[in-house]
C-alpha cells in the first residue's frame, strides 16, 4: 500500500479530467479489482482497509468534505446493528467518500429501535448495515419490518452473508454487499433507478 | 474378533499422532447450546461453573461428542481487562466499547491477573470440575484469545490495524502485555485439568493480513506465546483462510489448525499431512439450514476429503456452532460421523 505513488497517480488523472469523474471511475476501478482479490482469497482484509483509507483521504483533498460536488441525495446512512466490530462500517464508509458520495454515521453497537429512530429522524432512504455475528444479522428482519412503508432501502454486509449467500433474502434486506466494490455498485444503481 | 472401541482420548490422540484411529474424531464445539439443554437463559448459563459442567456433560452424551469445550465466550477474557460483556438471549455475548481508546493508552494499561478475574476463576472452576469427573476419557479444551488476536475486543479492528500498520512501537508493547497474560490464562486451565488449549488467532489468517505481515508480526508472537504455554495446542483461525500459512503454523509449535469452510479441504490435507491435524471445517452459518439428508452429505464429503490416514478431527469451521442450529442437524452429523467415519474408510 503505497500512499504516495496513489496520490501522485490520482492527481495526474484529476488534472486531465474532472475530479467527480476522476473519484468514481479510477477509484470505483481500483477498489473492485482489491474486493475481488479479497473475494478470492488473494489479498487480505487489511489491504481492503487501507486501500480505502487511502482513497477515502485522496478523494477528500480532490472532493472536500460537503463539496456541492458530492453526491448527498438520496440521504444514505451506515451502522453497525449490536455491535461494536467497526472495521466493516469503516472500510465500507472510507470507500463511498472515496466515491464522492456522502454517508452519515449512525452509530455503532446500536440496537434495531434506535436505529429505526434515527433514519427517520435523518430522513435516511439507503440505509447500510454491517454486521460481525448471526443472531446481528437475523435482526435485519426486524428492522426491515419496523420500516416498512418508508421507502428505505437496507443494504447488509459482513461475516454471517459471506457464509450464507442466502440470507440477505432470509432477512429481506434489499441487496447485500460482499466486498467494497460491491457497496459502490449498489449504492450507484439505488442511486441511478430512485 | 471384535476390535475394543476406543475411548474419546485414545481416538483423538491416535488422530494427532497421524494415524487411524477406530473412528474419525467428532468435536462439537458447542458453548451456547448447553443453554438450551438447562432450559435457562445464556446469561444465566454462563453465571455458574456448575451450570456449564452440566451443559457440556449432557451434550457430550447426547451427541457421543469427543471432546469437553470448556470455552464461556470470548469477551470473557477483556472483562479481565475492565471490558464490558453484553449478553443476547441468542447468541454469544460481545464485547461491549473498545477499552483502549487511543494508543497513548497502551503505555499505562496494566495487564490483569487471572486469579483476580471472577470470570475466569468460574471457567478453571468448570473445567477442574468437569476434569474430576471426566478424568482421562476425553479431552477437555481450554481457550485462550491469541496475543495477536484480542486487540480486535480491546481497541476495535480498524484502530488495532491502524497500530499494526502505522505504530509499532505501540503494537510491540501491546503484544508483550498480551502474552503476558494469554500464557498466564493458558496455564491456568491446563492446572485446573484442560487437556489442551485451542489458541484463536483469526488476525494470522490471510483473510484478514497478507502472509508477509503474518510472519513479522502474528507467526512471531505465536511461536513465543506457545512456547511458554505447558500444554498442547490447537490454532484456530474461526472460519479465516490458512491454506497459504499452514507449513508455517506447523512450525509454530501447534498441534492443531482450526480450517475454514472458504479453502478446499482436500488440498488443505494434502498440505497438512503427517505435519499437522485438521480441525474442521464444515461451514457453521450454513448449517442453520441444513437437513439431516445434508448433513450427512457434508461430514460424508469432509471424511472423504480429509479423513484418510488420520490426521483429521470433524468439526465447524468457526469454534463455534450459532445457537440457532437445531438438535435435529446436530444429530445428523453425530449419526453420520458413526456411519461414515470409521476406520478403514469407504
Amino acid at each position: 500500500m503505497d500512499r504516495k505513488s496513489a496520490r501522485e497517480v490520482i492527481f495526474q488523472v484529476s488534472s486531465e479530467t474532472d475530479p467527480l469523474k476522476t473519484a468514481s471511475e479510477l477509484v470505483s476501478r481500483t477498489l473492485e479489482r482489491i474486493g475481488t482479490g479479497w473475494e478470492t482469497g488473494t489479498l487480505s482484509l487489511s489491504h481492503v482497509y487501507m486501500s480505502g483509507v487511502i482513497c477515502e483521504e485522496l478523494i477528500d483533498a480532490l472532493l472536500p468534505p460537503k463539496s456541492p460536488v458530492r453526491i448527498d441525495q438520496p440521504k444514505m446512512g451506515m451502522a453497525v446493528l449490536e455491535d461494536f466490530h467497526l472495521l466493516g462500517k469503516r472500510i465500507i464508509y472510507a470507500v463511498l467518500r472515496a466515491g464522492g458520495y456522502e454517508i452519515e454515521d449512525l452509530g455503532n453497537g446500536i440496537s434495531v429501535n434506535d436505529l429505526v429512530n434515527k433514519v427517520r429522524k435523518e430522513k435516511i432512504k439507503i440505509l447500510l448495515v454491517s454486521v460481525l455475528m448471526l443472531p446481528s444479522a437475523l435482526r435485519v428482519k426486524e428492522l426491515k419490518r419496523l420500516l416498512n412503508g418508508s421507502g428505505v432501502k437496507i443494504i447488509v454486509g459482513g461475516a454471517p452473508f459471506r457464509f450464507d449467500p442466502d440470507l440477505w433474502k432470509e432477512v429481506d434486506a434489499d441487496d447485500c454487499g460482499h466486498n467494497p466494490a460491491d457497496a459502490l455498485r449498489i449504492v450507484k444503481h439505488l442511486i441511478s433507478a430512485s | 474378533m471384535k476390535t475394543r472401541e476406543m475411548t474419546s482420548m485414545e481416538r483423538v490422540l491416535t488422530t494427532l499422532g497421524h494415524r487411524e484411529p477406530d473412528r474419525v474424531p467428532l468435536f462439537l464445539l458447542l458453548s451456547l447450546h448447553g443453554a438450551k439443554e438447562l432450559n435457562i437463559s445464556i446469561r444465566e448459563y454462563f453465571s455458574q461453573a456448575d451450570h456449564v459442567v452440566e451443559g457440556q456433560f449432557r451434550l457430550r452424551e447426547k451427541y457421543q461428542n469427543d471432546c469437553i469445550y470448556a470455552f464461556f465466550h470470548a469477551p470473557i477474557e477483556t472483562e479481565a481487562w475492565g471490558g464490558e460483556v453484553i449478553f443476547t438471549d441468542d447468541g454469544p455475548p460481545n464485547s461491549g466499547a473498545p477499552l483502549i481508546k487511543d494508543f497513548s493508552r497502551i503505555r499505562s494499561t496494566r495487564v490483569p491477573s487471572v486469579k483476580d478475574s471472577k470470570g475466569l476463576q468460574r471457567v478453571c472452576e468448570a473445567i477442574s470440575k468437569i476434569k474430576a469427573k471426566i478424568g482421562d476419557s476425553a479431552p477437555i479444551i481450554g481457550v485462550a484469545m491469541s496475543p495477536f488476536s484480542l486487540p480486535v475486543m480491546q481497541m476495535g479492528f480498524d484502530k488495532y490495524l491502524d497500530l499494526m500498520y502505522l505504530h509499532p512501537d505501540e503494537f510491540n508493547i501491546l503484544m508483550q502485555m498480551n502474552e503476558a497474560f494469554c500464557v498466564e490464562w493458558s496455564n491456568a486451565q491446563l492446572a485446573a485439568g484442560a487437556t489442551a488449549i485451542c489458541y484463536f488467532d483469526p488476525v494470522s489468517s490471510p483473510t484478514i493480513i497478507p502472509r508477509e505481515k503474518y510472519l513479522e508480526t502474528g507467526y512471531l508472537v505465536a511461536k513465543r506465546t506457545l512456547s511458554q504455554i505447558q500444554g498442547p495446542t490447537a490454532t484456530h483461525f474461526a472460519s479465516g483462510r490458512c491454506l497459504e500459512i499452514l507449513d508455517d503454523v506447523a512450525t509454530t509449535g501447534t498441534a492443531v489448525a482450526g480450517v475454514s469452510a472458504l479453502e478446499e479441504l482436500s488440498r488443505l490435507k494434502e498440505l497438512a499431512k503427517g505435519k499437522i491435524t485438521l480441525l474442521g471445517n464444515l461451514n457453521g452459518i450454513d448449517m442453520r439450514n441444513w437437513t439431516p439428508e445434508q448433513a450427512e452429505t457434508e461430514v460424508r464429503e469432509a471424511i472423504r476429503k480429509a479423513g484418510a490416514g488420520g490426521g483429521f478431527i470433524l468439526s465447524d469451521n468457526h469454534g463455534e456452532i450459532p445457537f440457532q442450529v437445531q438438535d435435529e442437524t446436530l444429530m445428523a452429523i453425530s449419526d453420520a460421523v458413526m456411519k461414515w467415519g470409521k476406520y478403514p474408510l469407504h
